[in-house]
């Protein structure tokens, strides 16, 4: 399946600023993210991550909190890893960009309804998101693309 | 220094005539006042396999806590609830005590039994408003704020009064319908986080969450002091700190949602004994 780029083009004066400048960072919006088996083929900056800002986000409690659930031997110095979810260590061998996409995108697709783990470029999945957080995906596709760069890297 | 505190407390309860039992409790492991932390599912269907007190989830040092009521900081609590139980207030010029006399007799088992069917409001109620529908009804007095210093005092004392016993609410009758609302609230997911409150303390207890080593997250031991808090707190208001960590929009403190999700937890946890002042961290 390909997904379809429909970029806006009907926009005028600052409206057309607007538009221009929020949907510059994800060229691929959480709405038209296409799932294809399982797994998320297209990049959704259009282009590959940033490992290195990947580990960062991957460390980050204000965001993903990756850390939260999974064990990660790679970032050792960091404390309190979680064990909800499985470890990290050579993820990088047990799965491929597309599939990490897909289950960073939207678990659910991946895992089914009851898995415990967010979708994390989804916009108001739950009831009663909170003000702060309504209308917003947890981490920019640009953050999800760094971190699938990160766990590729995390070989056993 | 800690020792010495203690033995100071030890040696001024025994100078005061008290029994010194010694410090038995803390051997068997177990919260003072409690002779269980577990307790079997009443039936089958019972989602869980076994019902663990949050007491079972935490470390030896929170644990110590509990296991003596002298280094429970939630006593504090309690001895303020006593204290306002005899003074009077409002314009009928009563106190508790005037119509309850002693709490030791008049309240015991009440607090396992909260929520309670209030039949001639036609709900059920929790502790905290029972005691202001009789302060506002019977003694003429202002209700008092949730999380009120004066609130938290007088919760604790009274469900202090059934420490020991097992919860045991009303699931049935009129309070069918309460169980089966905050049945559905326990299994909602919310937030931008997306979860219910199934998938950390159904699903994944005893499993460490970052920091946070999960629990079944019962209400046997409430109200608790919370080391996090450095204070006593409602069961209400641990919901709403939940709520907020998912993201979501917490529902109102003595709100219907959360009465209902306090009789669900009651009942979900129906066996285990009443650990109030619980210390949890």
């Amino acid at each position: 399946m390909k997904q379809a780029n429909t970029p806006i083009a009907i926009c005028a004066g600052l409206a057309c600023l607007f538009a221009a400048t929020t949907a510059s960072a994800d060229a691929v919006t959480p709405d038209k993210v296409m799932f294809d088996d399982l797994e998320v083929k297209t990049s959704l900056t259009g282009a590959p991550g940033d490992a290195k800002a990947g580990k960062k986000w991957f460390a980050n409690r204000k965001l993903g909190n990756c850390l939260a659930c999974h064990v990660n031997k790679d970032l050792a110095n960091q404390p309190f890893h979680g064990e909800v979810g499985p470890p990290m260590d050579g993820a990088g061998d047990r799965y491929t960009q597309e599939q990490l996409r897909g289950i960073l995108v939207d678990s659910k697709a991946v895992f089914g309804p009851d898995t415990i783990m967010p979708g994390f470029y989804r916009v108001d999945p739950g009831a009663r998101t909170a003000k702060k957080f309504k209308g917003k995906t947890i981490l920019s596709g640009e953050q999800i693309e760094d971190i699938i760069a990160y766990v590729m890297t995390l070989k056993e | 220094m800690k020792v010495s505190i203690k033995a100071g407390l030890v040696a001024a309860i025994a100078f005061a005539g008290f029994a010194v039992t010694g410090s038995t409790l803390a051997d068997e492991g177990l919260p003072e006042g409690v002779t269980a932390v577990k307790a079997t599912p009443p039936s089958k269907d019972h989602p869980l396999d076994e019902i663990l007190s949050g007491w079972t989830f935490r470390t030896p040092e929170t644990q110590a806590l509990q296991q003596d009521d002298f280094e429970n900081p939630g006593y504090l609590w309690v001895e303020r609830g006593e204290a306002l139980w005899s003074e009077v207030d409002g314009s009928a010029g009563k106190a508790c005590a005037s119509c309850h006399n002693d709490a030791a007799d008049s309240m015991k088992g009440v607090g396992a039994e909260m929520p309670k069917w209030d039949a001639k409001l036609n709900r059920p109620l929790t502790m905290e408003q029972r005691i202001n529908n009789c302060r506002t009804e019977n003694m003429g007095a202002k209700e008092w704020k949730w999380e009120s210093t004066q609130m938290l005092s007088m919760t604790s004392y009274v469900r202090n009064q059934s420490r020991g016993m097992p919860v045991n609410v009303q699931a049935d009758g009129p309070m069918a319908s309460w169980v089966a609302k905050g049945k559905e609230v326990y299994y909602t997911r919310v937030g931008q986080l997306d979860m219910s409150c199934a998938n950390c303390h159904e699903a994944n207890y005893g499993k460490y969450i970052r920091a946070d080593f999960l629990s079944q997250g019962h209400s046997n031991g409430f109200p608790t002091y919370r080391l996090k808090w450095q204070k006593i707190g409602s069961l209400h208001r641990r919901f709403k700190g939940c709520m907020k960590n998912i993201r979501a929009t917490p529902y109102k403190v003595g709100g219907d949602e959360f009465v209902a999700l306090e009789v669900y937890l009651a009942q979900r946890g129906k066996g285990l004994q009443v650990e109030a002042p619980a210390v949890r961290n």
